[in-house]
Protein backbone atom coordinates (compact mmCIF):
# COMPACT_ATOMS: atom_id res chain seq x y z
CA UNK A 1 0.00 0.00 0.00
CA UNK A 2 1.59 3.18 -0.76
CA UNK A 3 0.54 5.82 1.90
CA UNK A 4 -0.96 8.90 0.93
CA UNK A 5 1.05 12.03 0.70
CA UNK A 6 -0.02 13.62 3.52
CA UNK A 7 -2.35 16.69 4.17
CA UNK A 8 -0.50 18.39 7.32
CA UNK A 9 -1.24 22.34 6.05
CA UNK A 10 -4.47 22.48 3.69
CA UNK A 11 -6.25 19.69 2.78
CA UNK A 12 -7.35 21.34 -1.35
CA UNK A 13 -8.36 18.17 -2.76
CA UNK A 14 -11.52 18.19 -0.10
CA UNK A 15 -11.76 21.90 -0.28
CA UNK A 16 -12.36 22.27 -3.71
CA UNK A 17 -14.58 18.47 -3.59
CA UNK A 18 -17.53 20.32 -0.99
CA UNK A 19 -16.90 23.36 -3.22
CA UNK A 20 -17.76 21.23 -6.79
CA UNK A 21 -20.20 18.98 -4.91
CA UNK A 22 -22.62 22.52 -3.50
CA UNK A 23 -21.76 24.23 -7.17
CA UNK A 24 -23.22 21.20 -8.81
CA UNK A 25 -26.40 21.19 -6.63
CA UNK A 26 -27.12 24.62 -7.73
CA UNK A 27 -26.92 23.48 -11.31
CA UNK A 28 -28.77 20.67 -10.83
CA UNK A 29 -31.25 23.23 -9.74
CA UNK A 30 -30.38 25.91 -11.86
CA UNK A 31 -33.87 27.43 -12.31
CA UNK A 32 -34.64 27.04 -8.79
CA UNK A 33 -31.30 28.82 -7.51
CA UNK A 34 -30.97 31.72 -10.60
CA UNK A 35 -34.54 32.02 -12.48
CA UNK A 36 -36.94 32.42 -10.01
CA UNK A 37 -35.14 35.24 -7.72
CA UNK A 38 -34.72 36.71 -10.97
CA UNK A 39 -38.55 36.72 -11.56
CA UNK A 40 -39.12 37.71 -7.82
CA UNK A 41 -36.86 40.78 -8.01
CA UNK A 42 -38.36 42.05 -11.26
CA UNK A 43 -41.58 41.94 -10.39
CA UNK A 44 -40.66 43.95 -7.23
CA UNK A 45 -38.67 46.30 -9.91
CA UNK A 46 -42.01 46.26 -12.09
CA UNK A 47 -44.08 46.90 -9.15
CA UNK A 48 -42.41 49.40 -6.96
CA UNK A 49 -39.82 50.83 -9.37
CA UNK A 50 -42.04 51.32 -12.28
CA UNK A 51 -45.51 52.00 -10.84
CA UNK A 52 -45.32 52.95 -7.93
CA UNK A 53 -41.60 54.62 -8.44
CA UNK A 54 -42.83 56.84 -11.30
CA UNK A 55 -45.01 58.66 -9.15
CA UNK A 56 -42.14 59.41 -6.53
CA UNK A 57 -39.24 61.82 -6.39
CA UNK A 58 -36.10 61.19 -4.60
CA UNK A 59 -33.85 63.22 -2.83
CA UNK A 60 -30.48 63.05 -3.79
CA UNK A 61 -31.60 62.94 -7.65
CA UNK A 62 -31.70 59.56 -8.71
CA UNK A 63 -35.13 58.07 -10.16
CA UNK A 64 -36.75 55.98 -8.14
CA UNK A 65 -36.40 52.71 -10.46
CA UNK A 66 -32.60 53.20 -9.80
CA UNK A 67 -32.47 53.98 -6.10
CA UNK A 68 -33.91 50.73 -5.58
CA UNK A 69 -31.53 48.52 -7.37
CA UNK A 70 -28.71 48.30 -4.86
CA UNK A 71 -31.78 47.81 -1.86
CA UNK A 72 -32.93 44.47 -4.11
CA UNK A 73 -29.63 42.90 -4.98
CA UNK A 74 -28.65 43.54 -1.18
CA UNK A 75 -32.29 41.60 -0.21
CA UNK A 76 -31.50 39.05 -2.62
CA UNK A 77 -28.24 38.45 -1.40
CA UNK A 78 -29.07 38.33 2.17
CA UNK A 79 -32.07 35.22 1.62
CA UNK A 80 -29.85 33.49 -1.15
CA UNK A 81 -26.64 33.48 0.60
CA UNK A 82 -29.01 32.52 3.97
CA UNK A 83 -30.72 29.58 2.14
CA UNK A 84 -27.72 28.53 0.15
CA UNK A 85 -25.34 28.11 3.12
CA UNK A 86 -27.76 26.72 5.67
CA UNK A 87 -29.38 24.29 3.76
CA UNK A 88 -25.58 23.12 2.06
CA UNK A 89 -24.80 22.34 5.69
CA UNK A 90 -27.97 20.80 6.55
CA UNK A 91 -28.96 18.87 4.01
CA UNK A 92 -25.85 16.14 4.74
CA UNK A 93 -27.26 16.37 8.56
CA UNK A 94 -30.74 15.04 7.35
CA UNK A 95 -29.68 12.51 5.11
CA UNK A 96 -26.77 11.39 7.64
CA UNK A 97 -24.34 11.94 4.49
CA UNK A 98 -22.28 13.97 7.41
CA UNK A 99 -20.76 10.87 8.53
CA UNK A 100 -18.15 10.98 5.77
CA UNK A 101 -17.51 14.69 6.44
CA UNK A 102 -17.02 14.07 10.24
CA UNK A 103 -14.39 10.93 9.44
CA UNK A 104 -12.43 12.74 6.59
CA UNK A 105 -9.43 14.80 7.16
CA UNK A 106 -10.94 18.30 6.90
CA UNK A 107 -10.49 20.78 9.64
CA UNK A 108 -13.85 22.96 10.81
CA UNK A 109 -11.53 25.73 8.90
CA UNK A 110 -11.75 23.92 5.62
CA UNK A 111 -15.99 23.01 5.69
CA UNK A 112 -16.80 26.20 6.84
CA UNK A 113 -14.36 27.73 3.05
CA UNK A 114 -15.92 25.28 1.02
CA UNK A 115 -19.23 25.88 2.03
CA UNK A 116 -19.64 29.36 2.72
CA UNK A 117 -17.50 29.92 -0.37
CA UNK A 118 -19.62 28.04 -2.38
CA UNK A 119 -22.41 30.28 -1.15
CA UNK A 120 -20.95 33.19 -1.84
CA UNK A 121 -20.27 32.20 -5.31
CA UNK A 122 -24.09 31.59 -5.56
CA UNK A 123 -25.19 34.86 -4.18
CA UNK A 124 -22.24 37.14 -6.00
CA UNK A 125 -23.37 35.72 -9.06
CA UNK A 126 -27.26 36.34 -8.38
CA UNK A 127 -26.56 39.54 -7.08
CA UNK A 128 -24.94 40.55 -10.57
CA UNK A 129 -27.20 38.69 -12.33
CA UNK A 130 -30.06 40.80 -10.93
CA UNK A 131 -27.79 44.13 -11.52
CA UNK A 132 -28.06 43.12 -15.13
CA UNK A 133 -31.59 42.40 -15.32
CA UNK A 134 -32.16 45.96 -13.59
CA UNK A 135 -29.93 47.90 -16.05
CA UNK A 136 -32.39 46.93 -18.55
CA UNK A 137 -35.12 48.63 -17.04
CA UNK A 138 -33.40 52.02 -15.53
CA UNK A 139 -29.80 53.68 -16.52
CA UNK A 140 -27.37 52.70 -13.55
CA UNK A 141 -24.37 54.11 -12.60
CA UNK A 142 -21.68 52.76 -10.39
CA UNK A 143 -19.71 55.58 -9.00
CA UNK A 144 -17.47 53.08 -7.08
CA UNK A 145 -17.37 49.68 -8.43
CA UNK A 146 -14.52 48.39 -6.37
CA UNK A 147 -16.46 49.10 -3.32
CA UNK A 148 -19.36 47.82 -4.71
CA UNK A 149 -17.72 44.79 -5.05
CA UNK A 150 -16.17 44.64 -1.73
CA UNK A 151 -19.75 45.67 -0.01
CA UNK A 152 -20.78 42.52 -2.41
CA UNK A 153 -18.40 39.67 -1.53
CA UNK A 154 -18.24 40.76 2.43
CA UNK A 155 -22.37 40.82 2.68
CA UNK A 156 -22.38 37.72 0.79
CA UNK A 157 -19.34 36.36 3.27
CA UNK A 158 -21.40 37.40 6.23
CA UNK A 159 -24.54 35.98 5.61
CA UNK A 160 -23.42 32.90 3.99
CA UNK A 161 -21.61 32.31 7.25
CA UNK A 162 -24.93 33.32 8.94
CA UNK A 163 -26.89 30.69 7.16
CA UNK A 164 -23.99 28.31 8.12
CA UNK A 165 -24.22 28.54 11.44
CA UNK A 166 -28.48 28.41 10.87
CA UNK A 167 -27.86 25.32 8.80
CA UNK A 168 -25.86 23.98 11.57
CA UNK A 169 -28.32 25.05 14.56
CA UNK A 170 -31.07 23.61 12.87
CA UNK A 171 -33.08 20.78 13.89
CA UNK A 172 -35.81 20.68 11.12
CA UNK A 173 -36.49 22.10 7.49
CA UNK A 174 -39.03 25.15 9.13
CA UNK A 175 -36.13 25.88 11.30
CA UNK A 176 -34.27 26.75 7.90
CA UNK A 177 -37.06 29.42 7.04
CA UNK A 178 -37.47 30.65 10.45
CA UNK A 179 -34.34 33.10 11.04
CA UNK A 180 -34.67 34.95 7.33
CA UNK A 181 -38.89 34.78 7.14
CA UNK A 182 -38.93 36.55 10.82
CA UNK A 183 -35.70 38.57 10.91
CA UNK A 184 -34.29 39.26 7.54
CA UNK A 185 -36.79 39.77 5.38
CA UNK A 186 -38.47 42.64 7.78
CA UNK A 187 -35.18 44.37 8.38
CA UNK A 188 -34.54 44.49 5.08
CA UNK A 189 -37.71 46.23 3.95
CA UNK A 190 -37.65 48.58 6.92
CA UNK A 191 -33.78 48.66 6.23
CA UNK A 192 -34.55 51.32 3.35
CA UNK A 193 -34.61 49.23 0.92
CA UNK A 194 -36.92 50.84 -1.16
CA UNK A 195 -36.68 54.08 0.67
CA UNK A 196 -34.43 56.13 2.17
CA UNK A 197 -34.29 56.75 5.70
CA UNK A 198 -34.15 60.04 4.92
CA UNK A 199 -37.64 60.16 4.13
CA UNK A 200 -39.05 58.94 7.77
CA UNK A 201 -40.31 60.77 10.80
CA UNK A 202 -37.16 62.06 12.70
CA UNK A 203 -37.98 59.28 15.28
CA UNK A 204 -38.79 56.26 13.31
CA UNK A 205 -35.16 57.66 11.64
CA UNK A 206 -34.02 57.39 14.85
CA UNK A 207 -35.43 53.92 15.40
CA UNK A 208 -34.06 52.56 12.09
CA UNK A 209 -30.67 53.54 13.12
CA UNK A 210 -30.59 50.33 15.00
CA UNK A 211 -31.36 48.13 12.38
CA UNK A 212 -28.56 46.33 11.21
CA UNK A 213 -29.64 46.47 7.86
CA UNK A 214 -29.83 49.55 7.45
CA UNK A 215 -25.84 50.20 7.31
CA UNK A 216 -25.42 47.63 4.90
CA UNK A 217 -27.77 49.00 2.50
CA UNK A 218 -26.59 52.12 2.76
CA UNK A 219 -23.13 51.60 2.14
CA UNK A 220 -23.83 49.48 -1.02
CA UNK A 221 -26.11 52.53 -2.59
CA UNK A 222 -23.05 54.74 -1.49
CA UNK A 223 -21.38 52.74 -3.97
CA UNK A 224 -23.69 53.26 -6.75
CA UNK A 225 -24.88 56.81 -6.48
CA UNK A 226 -22.52 58.49 -3.70
CA UNK A 227 -25.06 58.87 -1.39
CA UNK A 228 -25.77 57.61 1.56
CA UNK A 229 -28.48 57.73 4.75
CA UNK A 230 -25.33 57.06 7.28
CA UNK A 231 -21.70 57.49 6.90
CA UNK A 232 -19.81 54.85 4.87
CA UNK A 233 -17.20 54.74 6.86
CA UNK A 234 -19.54 53.45 9.90
CA UNK A 235 -21.58 51.00 7.00
CA UNK A 236 -17.85 49.61 6.02
CA UNK A 237 -17.43 49.39 10.11
CA UNK A 238 -20.59 47.71 10.81
CA UNK A 239 -19.98 45.30 8.05
CA UNK A 240 -16.68 44.32 9.07
CA UNK A 241 -18.04 44.26 12.64
CA UNK A 242 -21.14 41.62 11.53
CA UNK A 243 -18.65 39.58 9.51
CA UNK A 244 -16.50 39.04 12.76
CA UNK A 245 -19.13 38.20 14.80
CA UNK A 246 -20.58 35.31 12.20
CA UNK A 247 -16.95 34.59 12.02
CA UNK A 248 -16.18 34.33 15.94
CA UNK A 249 -19.62 32.25 16.15
CA UNK A 250 -18.65 29.33 14.09
CA UNK A 251 -15.33 28.60 15.44
CA UNK A 252 -17.07 29.00 19.13
CA UNK A 253 -19.43 26.38 17.03
CA UNK A 254 -16.64 24.15 16.18
CA UNK A 255 -14.44 24.05 19.83
CA UNK A 256 -17.47 22.89 21.37
CA UNK A 257 -18.91 20.70 18.72
CA UNK A 258 -22.27 22.27 18.53
CA UNK A 259 -24.49 19.97 17.02
CA UNK A 260 -22.51 18.01 14.48
CA UNK A 261 -20.86 15.28 17.17
CA UNK A 262 -22.69 13.00 19.84
CA UNK B 1 4.94 -5.14 15.42
CA UNK B 2 2.91 -2.22 17.01
CA UNK B 3 -0.71 -2.38 15.94
CA UNK B 4 -2.01 -0.76 13.68
CA UNK B 5 -4.70 0.67 15.92
CA UNK B 6 -4.87 1.12 19.74
CA UNK B 7 -7.70 1.75 21.85
CA UNK B 8 -6.89 2.98 25.69
CA UNK B 9 -9.49 3.34 28.53
CA UNK B 10 -11.93 4.46 25.81
CA UNK B 11 -15.39 5.25 27.37
CA UNK B 12 -18.67 6.61 25.97
CA UNK B 13 -21.64 8.80 27.39
CA UNK B 14 -24.35 10.04 25.29
CA UNK B 15 -25.63 13.62 26.30
CA UNK B 16 -28.52 11.41 27.47
CA UNK B 17 -26.57 10.29 29.99
CA UNK B 18 -26.51 6.63 28.69
CA UNK B 19 -22.96 5.05 28.37
CA UNK B 20 -22.70 3.33 25.52
CA UNK B 21 -18.92 2.17 26.43
CA UNK B 22 -17.47 1.14 29.38
CA UNK B 23 -13.87 1.15 29.54
CA UNK B 24 -12.50 -0.22 26.08
CA UNK B 25 -9.08 -1.61 25.57
CA UNK B 26 -8.36 -3.30 21.97
CA UNK B 27 -5.19 -3.54 19.85
CA UNK B 28 -5.76 -4.16 16.51
CA UNK B 29 -2.82 -6.10 14.52
CA UNK B 30 -1.74 -4.62 11.22
CA UNK B 31 -3.44 -6.90 8.06
CA UNK B 32 -5.70 -8.86 10.39
CA UNK B 33 -9.04 -8.94 9.56
CA UNK B 34 -11.43 -8.22 13.16
CA UNK B 35 -14.88 -9.20 13.75
CA UNK B 36 -16.49 -7.25 16.68
CA UNK B 37 -19.51 -9.22 17.85
CA UNK B 38 -22.54 -8.29 19.95
CA UNK B 39 -26.27 -8.23 20.07
CA UNK B 40 -28.25 -4.79 19.31
CA UNK B 41 -27.05 -1.82 21.42
CA UNK B 42 -24.04 -3.84 22.41
CA UNK B 43 -21.82 -0.35 21.79
CA UNK B 44 -20.05 -1.74 18.13
CA UNK B 45 -21.36 1.36 15.89
CA UNK B 46 -20.59 3.89 18.79
CA UNK B 47 -17.04 2.24 19.11
CA UNK B 48 -16.43 2.30 15.13
CA UNK B 49 -17.48 6.16 14.81
CA UNK B 50 -15.05 7.48 18.04
CA UNK B 51 -12.59 5.75 16.01
CA UNK B 52 -13.65 7.59 12.64
CA UNK B 53 -14.02 10.84 14.03
CA UNK B 54 -18.10 10.64 14.38
CA UNK B 55 -18.49 10.21 17.63
CA UNK B 56 -16.29 11.69 20.37
CA UNK B 57 -14.72 9.38 23.25
CA UNK B 58 -16.03 10.90 26.94
CA UNK B 59 -12.38 9.47 27.65
CA UNK B 60 -9.28 7.58 26.79
CA UNK B 61 -7.39 7.41 23.74
CA UNK B 62 -7.12 5.91 19.99
CA UNK B 63 -4.49 5.98 17.64
CA UNK B 64 -4.46 4.29 14.01
CA UNK B 65 -0.57 3.53 13.06
CA UNK B 66 1.08 5.51 15.86
CA UNK B 67 -0.95 8.62 15.00
CA UNK B 68 -3.65 10.16 17.45
CA UNK B 69 -7.02 10.41 16.31
CA UNK B 70 -7.97 13.66 17.83
CA UNK B 71 -4.21 15.50 18.08
CA UNK B 72 -3.53 14.02 14.28
CA UNK B 73 -6.63 13.87 12.78
CA UNK B 74 -5.39 14.66 9.17
CA UNK B 75 -3.05 11.22 9.27
CA UNK B 76 -5.05 9.02 11.08
CA UNK B 77 -8.33 9.38 9.15
CA UNK B 78 -6.48 9.64 5.75
CA UNK B 79 -5.83 6.50 6.67
CA UNK B 80 -9.05 5.18 7.42
CA UNK B 81 -12.48 3.92 5.59
CA UNK B 82 -15.85 4.05 6.84
CA UNK B 83 -19.39 2.10 5.19
CA UNK B 84 -21.40 3.01 7.98
CA UNK B 85 -24.42 1.16 9.09
CA UNK B 86 -26.48 3.01 7.74
CA UNK B 87 -27.30 3.29 4.21
CA UNK B 88 -26.81 7.05 3.47
CA UNK B 89 -26.16 8.74 -0.07
CA UNK B 90 -26.66 11.60 -2.14
CA UNK B 91 -29.70 10.62 -3.85
CA UNK B 92 -29.42 13.14 -7.07
CA UNK B 93 -25.53 12.52 -6.97
CA UNK B 94 -24.21 10.09 -9.57
CA UNK B 95 -21.86 6.81 -8.75
CA UNK B 96 -18.63 8.61 -10.20
CA UNK B 97 -19.33 11.53 -8.83
CA UNK B 98 -19.98 10.63 -5.80
CA UNK B 99 -17.23 8.68 -5.33
CA UNK B 100 -14.46 10.69 -6.50
CA UNK B 101 -16.09 13.41 -4.35
CA UNK B 102 -15.37 10.94 -1.44
CA UNK B 103 -11.74 10.40 -2.81
CA UNK B 104 -11.25 14.43 -3.17
CA UNK B 105 -12.42 14.71 0.75
CA UNK B 106 -9.97 12.28 2.12
CA UNK B 107 -7.53 14.85 0.14
CA UNK B 108 -6.35 12.75 -2.77
CA UNK B 109 -5.69 14.15 -6.37
CA UNK B 110 -8.20 12.90 -8.57
CA UNK B 111 -7.15 8.96 -10.35
CA UNK B 112 -9.99 7.98 -12.85
CA UNK B 113 -8.38 5.33 -13.87
CA UNK B 114 -8.11 4.13 -9.96
CA UNK B 115 -12.15 5.09 -9.43
CA UNK B 116 -12.87 3.14 -12.81
CA UNK B 117 -11.12 0.07 -11.60
CA UNK B 118 -12.73 0.44 -8.19
CA UNK B 119 -15.94 0.57 -9.94
CA UNK B 120 -15.64 -2.72 -11.81
CA UNK B 121 -14.39 -4.50 -9.06
CA UNK B 122 -17.49 -3.70 -7.11
CA UNK B 123 -19.67 -4.43 -10.10
CA UNK B 124 -20.87 -1.17 -10.69
CA UNK B 125 -19.07 0.36 -13.69
CA UNK B 126 -22.26 -0.31 -15.69
CA UNK B 127 -23.79 2.12 -13.08
CA UNK B 128 -21.35 4.93 -13.24
CA UNK B 129 -23.62 7.61 -14.82
CA UNK B 130 -26.60 6.26 -12.93
CA UNK B 131 -28.44 8.59 -10.03
CA UNK B 132 -27.70 6.84 -7.04
CA UNK B 133 -31.35 6.90 -6.46
CA UNK B 134 -31.99 4.86 -9.09
CA UNK B 135 -30.23 1.68 -7.71
CA UNK B 136 -31.39 -1.15 -5.33
CA UNK B 137 -30.18 -1.54 -2.03
CA UNK B 138 -27.59 -3.90 -2.47
CA UNK B 139 -25.87 -1.50 -5.05
CA UNK B 140 -26.07 1.31 -2.74
CA UNK B 141 -24.18 -0.47 -0.67
CA UNK B 142 -21.58 -1.23 -3.16
CA UNK B 143 -21.33 2.38 -3.71
CA UNK B 144 -20.51 3.24 -0.11
CA UNK B 145 -17.89 0.41 0.51
CA UNK B 146 -16.29 2.51 -3.29
CA UNK B 147 -16.46 5.55 -1.52
CA UNK B 148 -14.87 4.58 1.57
CA UNK B 149 -12.49 2.74 -0.54
CA UNK B 150 -11.73 5.74 -3.23
CA UNK B 151 -8.92 7.11 -1.05
CA UNK B 152 -6.93 3.68 -0.62
CA UNK B 153 -7.38 3.14 2.92
CA UNK B 154 -4.86 1.22 5.27
CA UNK B 155 -7.76 0.51 7.39
CA UNK B 156 -11.00 -0.12 6.66
CA UNK B 157 -14.22 -0.50 9.14
CA UNK B 158 -17.12 -2.45 7.76
CA UNK B 159 -20.27 -1.67 9.97
CA UNK B 160 -22.57 -4.52 9.57
CA UNK B 161 -21.72 -4.77 5.90
CA UNK B 162 -23.88 -7.65 4.73
CA UNK B 163 -27.08 -6.60 6.95
CA UNK B 164 -29.74 -6.99 3.82
CA UNK B 165 -27.64 -8.41 1.36
CA UNK B 166 -28.41 -11.14 -0.47
CA UNK B 167 -26.40 -14.08 -0.31
CA UNK B 168 -24.33 -13.32 -3.72
CA UNK B 169 -23.42 -10.13 -3.05
CA UNK B 170 -22.67 -11.69 0.21
CA UNK B 171 -20.36 -13.89 -1.45
CA UNK B 172 -18.91 -10.64 -3.63
CA UNK B 173 -18.43 -8.90 -0.33
CA UNK B 174 -16.10 -11.71 1.54
CA UNK B 175 -14.31 -12.06 -1.64
CA UNK B 176 -13.69 -8.59 -2.05
CA UNK B 177 -12.30 -8.37 1.69
CA UNK B 178 -10.05 -11.14 1.05
CA UNK B 179 -8.61 -9.54 -1.73
CA UNK B 180 -8.04 -6.91 0.53
CA UNK B 181 -6.55 -8.40 3.13
CA UNK B 182 -4.12 -10.02 0.01
CA UNK B 183 -3.19 -6.43 -0.25
CA UNK B 184 -2.72 -5.67 3.16
CA UNK B 185 -5.40 -3.72 4.78
CA UNK B 186 -6.73 -4.18 8.15
CA UNK B 187 -10.40 -4.68 8.33
CA UNK B 188 -12.59 -4.55 11.17
CA UNK B 189 -15.85 -5.78 10.42
CA UNK B 190 -19.16 -5.66 12.89
CA UNK B 191 -21.56 -8.48 12.41
CA UNK B 192 -24.79 -10.37 13.41
CA UNK B 193 -24.03 -13.14 11.23
CA UNK B 194 -22.05 -15.18 13.36
CA UNK B 195 -21.01 -17.47 10.13
CA UNK B 196 -19.79 -14.22 8.86
CA UNK B 197 -16.84 -14.14 11.77
CA UNK B 198 -16.04 -17.56 11.60
CA UNK B 199 -15.80 -18.05 8.43
CA UNK B 200 -13.76 -14.35 7.65
CA UNK B 201 -11.74 -13.26 10.61
CA UNK B 202 -8.56 -13.96 12.03
CA UNK B 203 -10.09 -12.45 15.24
CA UNK B 204 -12.87 -11.96 17.07
CA UNK B 205 -14.15 -9.76 19.80
CA UNK B 206 -17.25 -10.02 21.74
CA UNK B 207 -18.80 -7.30 23.08
CA UNK B 208 -21.95 -6.65 25.45
CA UNK B 209 -23.47 -3.50 27.00
CA UNK B 210 -20.66 -1.23 26.60
CA UNK B 211 -17.99 -4.31 27.53
CA UNK B 212 -15.90 -6.14 25.33
CA UNK B 213 -16.03 -9.40 27.38
CA UNK B 214 -13.42 -11.59 25.32
CA UNK B 215 -11.16 -10.96 22.63
CA UNK B 216 -9.16 -14.24 20.86
CA UNK B 217 -7.78 -15.75 17.71
CA UNK B 218 -10.84 -17.55 16.56
CA UNK B 219 -9.48 -21.09 16.04
CA UNK B 220 -8.17 -20.81 19.88
CA UNK B 221 -11.56 -19.47 20.93
CA UNK B 222 -13.16 -22.28 19.12
CA UNK B 223 -11.20 -24.96 20.72
CA UNK B 224 -11.37 -23.20 24.02
CA UNK B 225 -14.86 -22.53 24.16
CA UNK B 226 -16.28 -25.30 21.16
CA UNK B 227 -17.87 -28.05 22.36
CA UNK B 228 -18.25 -31.14 21.04
CA UNK B 229 -20.68 -34.10 21.52
CA UNK B 230 -20.87 -37.04 20.39
CA UNK B 231 -24.56 -38.72 20.46
CA UNK B 232 -25.29 -42.31 20.54
CA UNK B 233 -28.73 -43.89 19.70
CA UNK B 234 -28.77 -47.00 21.86
CA UNK B 235 -30.83 -50.32 20.71
CA UNK B 236 -32.79 -50.64 24.10
CA UNK B 237 -32.96 -47.42 26.61
CA UNK B 238 -31.07 -48.00 30.05
CA UNK B 239 -32.20 -46.57 33.18
CA UNK B 240 -28.66 -45.30 34.30
CA UNK B 241 -25.34 -45.02 33.62
CA UNK B 242 -23.38 -48.13 34.45
CA UNK B 243 -20.48 -47.71 37.03
CA UNK B 244 -17.93 -48.80 34.50
CA UNK B 245 -18.30 -45.86 32.40
CA UNK B 246 -18.14 -43.18 35.30
CA UNK B 247 -14.66 -42.46 33.79
CA UNK B 248 -16.10 -40.43 30.49
CA UNK B 249 -18.66 -37.09 30.80
CA UNK B 250 -21.65 -39.08 29.74
CA UNK B 251 -25.42 -38.36 30.37
CA UNK B 252 -28.48 -39.63 29.61
CA UNK B 253 -30.84 -38.28 27.34
CA UNK B 254 -33.97 -38.79 25.30
CA UNK B 255 -35.66 -41.03 28.44
CA UNK B 256 -32.47 -43.35 28.23
CA UNK B 257 -32.56 -44.08 24.08
CA UNK B 258 -29.20 -41.24 24.08
CA UNK B 259 -25.99 -41.40 25.48
CA UNK B 260 -24.05 -38.15 25.42
CA UNK B 261 -21.03 -37.60 25.52
CA UNK B 262 -19.58 -34.06 25.68
CA UNK B 263 -15.62 -33.28 25.23
CA UNK B 264 -15.15 -29.54 26.54
CA UNK B 265 -11.69 -29.36 24.61
CA UNK B 266 -9.38 -30.76 22.38
CA UNK B 267 -7.58 -33.09 24.73
CA UNK B 268 -7.52 -36.25 26.28
CA UNK B 269 -10.47 -37.93 23.80
CA UNK B 270 -10.74 -41.13 23.47
CA UNK B 271 -14.01 -42.44 21.66
CA UNK B 272 -12.61 -45.56 20.43
CA UNK B 273 -12.44 -46.60 24.52
CA UNK B 274 -15.36 -45.73 25.21
CA UNK B 275 -16.52 -47.69 22.07
CA UNK B 276 -14.97 -50.74 23.48
CA UNK B 277 -16.29 -50.66 26.34
CA UNK B 278 -19.24 -50.29 25.49
CA UNK B 279 -19.52 -53.02 23.32
CA UNK B 280 -17.94 -54.80 26.15
CA UNK B 281 -21.20 -54.30 28.15
CA UNK B 282 -23.18 -55.29 25.37
CA UNK B 283 -25.00 -52.19 25.22
CA UNK B 284 -25.88 -51.63 20.77
CA UNK B 285 -25.58 -48.51 19.26
CA UNK B 286 -28.21 -47.96 16.69
CA UNK B 287 -26.61 -44.67 15.75
CA UNK B 288 -24.64 -41.97 15.99
CA UNK B 289 -24.33 -38.53 15.69
CA UNK B 290 -21.51 -35.37 16.45
CA UNK B 291 -21.93 -32.24 17.13
CA UNK B 292 -19.35 -29.44 16.81
CA UNK B 293 -20.56 -26.08 18.47
CA UNK B 294 -20.14 -22.93 16.57
CA UNK B 295 -19.65 -19.59 17.50
CA UNK B 296 -23.16 -18.78 17.59
CA UNK B 297 -23.50 -21.36 20.47
CA UNK B 298 -19.90 -19.55 21.91
CA UNK B 299 -21.37 -16.17 21.78
CA UNK B 300 -25.14 -16.98 23.04
CA UNK B 301 -23.36 -18.82 25.83
CA UNK B 302 -21.02 -15.47 26.64
CA UNK B 303 -23.97 -13.03 26.41
CA UNK B 304 -26.42 -14.83 28.29
CA UNK B 305 -24.12 -15.96 31.33
CA UNK B 306 -22.24 -12.84 31.91
CA UNK B 307 -25.42 -10.36 32.08
N1 LIG C 1 -26.81 9.51 19.78
C1 LIG C 1 -27.11 8.70 20.80
N2 LIG C 1 -27.66 9.20 21.93
C2 LIG C 1 -27.96 8.39 22.96
N3 LIG C 1 -27.76 7.07 22.99
C3 LIG C 1 -27.23 6.50 21.89
C4 LIG C 1 -26.87 7.28 20.75
N4 LIG C 1 -26.35 6.47 19.81
C5 LIG C 1 -26.39 5.22 20.35
N5 LIG C 1 -26.90 5.25 21.60
C6 LIG C 1 -27.08 4.09 22.50
O1 LIG C 1 -25.83 3.49 22.72
C7 LIG C 1 -25.95 2.08 22.73
C8 LIG C 1 -24.99 1.46 21.75
O2 LIG C 1 -25.38 1.78 20.45
P1 LIG C 1 -24.60 1.27 19.19
O3 LIG C 1 -25.23 1.88 17.99
O4 LIG C 1 -23.16 1.51 19.39
O5 LIG C 1 -24.91 -0.28 19.24
P2 LIG C 1 -24.51 -1.41 18.19
O6 LIG C 1 -23.71 -2.40 18.95
O7 LIG C 1 -23.92 -0.84 16.99
O8 LIG C 1 -25.94 -2.03 17.88
P3 LIG C 1 -26.53 -2.62 16.51
O9 LIG C 1 -26.06 -4.02 16.43
O10 LIG C 1 -27.99 -2.54 16.74
O11 LIG C 1 -26.06 -1.77 15.41
C9 LIG C 1 -27.41 1.77 22.44
O12 LIG C 1 -28.07 1.48 23.65
C10 LIG C 1 -27.94 3.03 21.85
O13 LIG C 1 -29.28 3.22 22.18
MG1 LIG D 1 -24.43 -0.74 15.05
Amino acid sequence: MNRPALIHSFNRHGVWAIYKFEIARALRTLVQSLVTPVITTSLYFVVFGAAIGSRLVTTSGVSYGAFIVPGLIMLALFTESLSNASFGIYFPKFTGTIYELLSAPVSYAEIVIAYVGAAVTKSVVLGLIILATASLFVPIKILHPLWMIAFLLMTACTFSLFGFIIGIWAKGFEHLQFIPMLVITPLTFLGGAFYSIDMLPPAWRAFSLFNPIVYLISGFRWSFYGAADVSVGISLGMTVGFFAICLWLVSWIFKTGYRLKN
Amino acid sequence: MPPIISIRGVTKSYASGFQALKLVNLDIDKGEIFALLGPNGAGKTTLINIICGIVTASAGTVTADGCDIVDDYRAARSMIGLVPQELSTDAFETVWATVSFSRGLFGRAPNPTFIEGLLRDLSLLDKRNSRIMTLSGGMKRRVMIAKALSHEPQILFLDEPTAGVDVELRRDMWNLVRGLREKGVTIILTTHYIEEAEEMADRIGVINKGTLMLVENKHDLMKKLGKRQLTLHLQTPLQHIPDELRFWALELKAEGHDLVYTVDSADSVDISALLKRLNELSIVIKDLQTHQSSLEDIFVNLVTERT
